[in-house]
């Protein structure tokens, strides 16, 4: 349903309500909860990237003072269930403390409990283990060829392999005059937010309850929970009033929870796990994809590219976790905003002895935008076309939506020629290439980046039954539910954590929209998992999409309540009420209204004046499945995945520092399309937010491991966050398309930027360096790397 | 041991181990938890207080070095119950933040720079933020806050037309 005309509070530049306690320093984080007599854990890790656990001596640590407690892997995995994963991986298991053996370096294998967080992390060092080093392997292409088994048991590092082929793939590429080929790899890195995952758990045994304040971004968590500590659902309350210090899609701490879940339940109190930031970064298993993509594509002599060939193996570490389904997401936007006619892709997730991955922004999706864009880069300066020429002409134009990709997703709507138009016009094409030419006459290699991708929007879940065909999880609903109170003020509540996305705005401007009151005077609360409605937490770029979605109709079912009210007391049809700003009036005679204080009254307190069988009071729930969600794929695996696809276009110009190798980015543009924005001040944000995480997957961040197996980025020093002197001043060009799906015209916008920004910077250093005869094609692309690629192709070209 | 604390321009005397950093201390022993542990090793900011008017990560600060010097915290900020600093204020406005996770020490770092200097360069603020990291915004609404708090605090002194 799309409303027509002029929004009221919608799209206006309104103030964020959350940031109000942010910025006084009364935010309610994971740390800020302490309940009292609250114990304390800290972690042994195992040093070895692969050992099997001798023994365990816990007798000095038990000693020191203040230490109650030591738990190792054993009694853990006796009390409690694996823990769940996406595939079908039973001899994959999983447990948040190493079972015999430790598979990575940094994986926990026991947990201390102490009065305080010092104390436990002084008898971590008491606990004496043995190991016996095994043998591991970190490489993906090696894991997949076999040898040293990071599961013994599963006789395979393969946890997935699946090869999909939509279309006349073959004939396409036998029709095609020209083929190109190439591999690009997207480097380790994640979202590493400034507030490490955190969780207190507190056991009740005579009422029964686990409560539970955590850190929290992740769907079906209370059940997992639940599942994995053999208790019922209905014991576990989560709550979801805790502000999340970033997440980005990582803060999926279920193995930290189901440990303190446990220990709690075994002890009687109260317990916390507060990560440190190594604690966060090696054990924390909330690494970021790992991949190498080979990609083959079939064009004509106007660069039409009429079909793909990808190739995908991510190392995802050394359990399956969730992360496998990162490869899955992006069958929904595999063609990119491009019409290529068949696609061959090939699926392949790896085990490694490295840290396990957890779903990071935009779950997979911005590394295969990256190859694609690569290649259509590679395919331009094949044919000596102009890189935004190519993308013209392969592009989707706005009058063909909705658009049906091969791998089975219909493109909602979006108009993509025009937003290039928009950046090409802001930037100045033609003076931004003539700065190119001028730096680079200077001596200075200079080069133009360009991207153009994607943003699926709208979570649903058909990556899963896509790859594992033994769930039919196909679609996630999400809620909202809003009261009037007797004295007439309103009450919405949501059903899960934020993480800085500001969805208690959201909600307070949809409802204020649809009930046409002040959104300042809608109070916007959180349910525990106890007494909420379903919600699948904000994912897959989301939540403006569906819970903005279920806040309208909830909204929409209170007005027409309303409506029906006025209409019956009045003694006239429905039709002829019409509702404005909270009061109800009769079309026929304006000065016959009910105001929104009686309206109130007889919904509440006279309730004999109610139309016969209305439920008196106004309290209205609404629970929304996803649009376009519900199907399972086809036998060749097709399905529709997100429904909603908002487009971005970067551009920008960056200078090499030609003896250090060192980029700067010295202009950049990015046209964005989102549909409706709902609040402008949130949208921006989001998108500068992803430029900058962009750029650090691009040019910084890398989770890197030595040869013996260990991680060497494993703090702020080694692992480097863009500053602010990083992220350079970015013009954003808006332009909306509304999709036909959603309420307002909405799509997603959590991911934005972070789609392109990392093929933009790889674009324009590879403009920059190609006079040298260098392709740069994986990321991170770091400083000293680059510079010593520069130094040996300049010594040859002397 | 007993440290005689100056915080938010109250005296504290706190019994601490002489190992607790100032910011376990802030947090743990006096609830002020709007100082942030981060990194816990200096890099990302998030533990930032003022120290004699300069942004110093607690962090990286024992609480018996504390003694003697005003500390100033985000809960030392704020006018009154339910009121806003102009810095704060304008973090509001511009949208500054998004998890608010870094957003006090933030704040702290701009406020030590606006109180030395109300017509800071993009260059001056982007220095004076640097050894704060933010991973949600990229933090072009952050500059502006501070450009805007700036602009705001200097048309404070200008005389009113009349």
């Amino acid at each position: 349903m799309t409303v027509s005309g002029k929004f009221r509070f919608i799209s206006s530049d309104r103030r964020v309500r959350e940031d109000r306690r942010f910025v006084v320093g009364k935010g309610n984080f994971a740390a800020d909860i302490v309940p009292q007599g609250v114990k304390h854990v800290a972690l042994v890790t195992c040093p070895h990237p692969a050992a099997r656990i001798v023994s365990i001596d816990k007798t000095a640590a038990l000693a020191m003072p203040g230490v109650r407690y030591v738990l190792e892997g054993a009694e853990l995995a006796g009390a409690t269930n694996v823990l769940a994963t996406g595939l079908d991986t039973p001899n994959v298991p999983r447990y948040p403390l190493a079972l015999n053996v430790a598979r990575y370096a940094g994986e926990w294998v026991a947990a201390v409990v102490a009065d305080s967080r010092a104390l436990a992390e002084d008898a971590a060092e008491a606990v004496v283990i043995e190991y016996e080093p095994l043998p591991f392997v970190l490489d993906a292409d090696e894991a997949y060829a076999g040898g040293t088994l990071v599961h013994e048991a599963h006789a395979s590092n393969v946890l997935l392999d699946r090869t999909f082929t939509w279309g006349e793939v073959e004939k396409d590429f036998s029709a095609s005059p020209h083929k190109l080929k190439h591999r690009v790899k997207w480097g380790r890195s994640s979202t590493v937010p400034i507030e490490t995952f955190g969780v207190t758990a507190s056991w009740d045994p005579w009422r029964e309850i686990l409560d539970i304040w955590a850190s929290i971004q992740m769907p079906k968590y209370p059940d997992q929970t639940a599942m994995a500590l053999k208790i019922p659902m209905s014991s576990v309350r989560v709550h979801y009033d805790v502000d999340v210090g970033g997440s980005y899609g990582v803060k999926r701490g279920i193995k930290h929870t189901v440990l303190v879940g446990y220990l709690s339940r075994r002890l009687g109190v109260p317990v916390r796990l507060i990560e440190d930031r190594l604690e966060n970064m090696r054990g924390g298993d909330m690494h970021g994809p790992e991949r190498n993509f080979d990609v083959e594509v079939a064009f004509d002599d106007q660069g039409i590219i009429r079909s793909m060939k990808m190739r995908a193996l991510d190392n995802v570490g050394a359990y399956a976790g969730r992360s496998p389904f990162q490869l899955g997401k992006p069958v929904g936007a595999i063609v990119g905003p491009y019409k290529i006619k068949s696609v061959q892709y090939q699926a392949i997730a790896v085990v490694t002895n490295k840290t396990v991955q957890e779903a990071v922004r935009a779950f997979g999706q911005s590394p295969t935008n990256y190859a694609i864009e690569r290649t259509i880069d590679e395919v331009a300066i094949r044919l000596g076309l102009d890189r935004i020429e190519i993308r013209r002409r392969n592009m989707i134009r706005h009058e063909e939506f909705p658009y049906l990709i091969p791998s089975g997703s219909t493109y909602d709507s979006g108009d993509y020629h025009t937003v290039i138009d928009k950046v090409l016009a802001q930037a100045g094409y033609g003076d931004l290439i003539a700065e190119r030419d001028r730096l680079r006459a200077a001596g200075t290699l200079a080069g133009i980046g360009i991207a153009a991708c994607l943003e699926p929007s709208g979570g649903n879940s058909s990556f899963e039954p896509l790859l594992n065909p033994k769930v039919g999880t196909t679609t996630w609903m999400d809620s909202c539910r809003i009261s009037i109170d007797l004295v007439g003020s309103i009450t919405a509540t949501m059903h899960t954590t934020s993480a800085g996305q500001g969805h208690e705005t959201l909600v307070g401007t949809v409802v204020g929209e649809v009930l046409e009151v002040d959104p300042d005077k809608v109070r916007v609360v959180r349910a525990d998992s106890l007494n909420s409605l379903p919600s699948n937490s904000p994912v897959g770029s989301r939540m403006a999409i569906m819970l903005g979605g279920a806040a309208f109709h909830a909204a929409k079912a209170l007005k027409d309540k309303l409506t029906a009210i006025a209409a019956h007391d009045l003694g006239v049809p429905a039709e002829r009420i019409a509702y404005k700003d909270g009061n109800a009036f009769d079309t026929a005679a304006p000065d016959r209204k009910r105001t929104w204080a009686e309206l109130v009254t007889i919904a509440h307190r006279h309730i004999h004046k109610l139309p016969a069988g209305m439920e008196p009071g106004l309290s209205v729930s609404h629970i929304m499945p996803v649009p376009m969600g519900g199907g399972l794929p086809t036998a060749d695996g097709r399905v529709q995945m997100y429904p909603c696809y908002s487009f971005e276009f970067h551009l920008m110009l960056v200078a090499i520092d030609p003896d250090l190798g060192k980029p700067e980015i010295k202009r950049y543009v990015i046209g964005h399309d989102c549909g409706t924005v709902i609040n402008p001040k949130i949208v921006r944000g989001m998108t500068m937010g992803g430029i900058a995480h962009g750029i650090g997957a691009a040019l910084y961040e890398e989770f890197a491991y030595n040869d013996d197996g260990l991680l060497v980025a494993q703090n702020f020093m080694d692992y480097l966050l863009p500053s602010a002197h990083e992220v350079p001043p970015v013009e954003i060009v808006h332009h909306e398309t509304p999709s036909p799906l959603t309420v307002f015209g909405q799509k997603g916008s959590g991911e934005s930027g972070y789609l392109g920004a990392p093929a933009a910077i790889a674009s324009a250093v590879n403009d920059a360096v190609r006079p040298l005869g260098i392709v740069v094609n994986s990321l991170p692309i770091k400083v000293a790397r680059l510079g010593d690629m520069i130094a040996a192709a300049r010594d040859k070209l002397r | 041991m007993k440290v005689e604390l100056d915080i938010n321009r109250e005296r504290h005397t706190v019994d601490v181990e002489p190992r607790l950093s100032l910011l376990d201390c802030l947090r743990d022993k006096l609830l002020l938890t709007g100082a942030h542990a981060g990194c816990e090793h200096g890099v990302c900011g998030a533990c930032t207080v003022l120290v004699d008017g300069a942004a110093v990560r607690s962090c990286l600060m024992f609480a018996v070095q504390a003694d003697g010097v005003a500390i100033t915290t985000i809960e030392g900020l704020s006018p009154g119950p339910g009121e806003l600093s102009p810095l704060q204020d304008a973090f509001c406005e511009t949208h500054g933040m998004q998890c608010g996770y870094c957003t006090p020490a933030m704040i702290l770092a701009a406020h030590a720079l606006l109180s030395k200097n109300t017509s800071p360069t993009r260059e001056e603020i982007v220095d004076a933020i640097s050894g704060n990291i933010c991973r949600c915004t990229g933090y072009a609404q952050i500059v502006e806050a501070i450009a805007l708090a700036a602009e705001r605090i200097r048309g404070q002194n200008d005389p009113v037309r009349p």
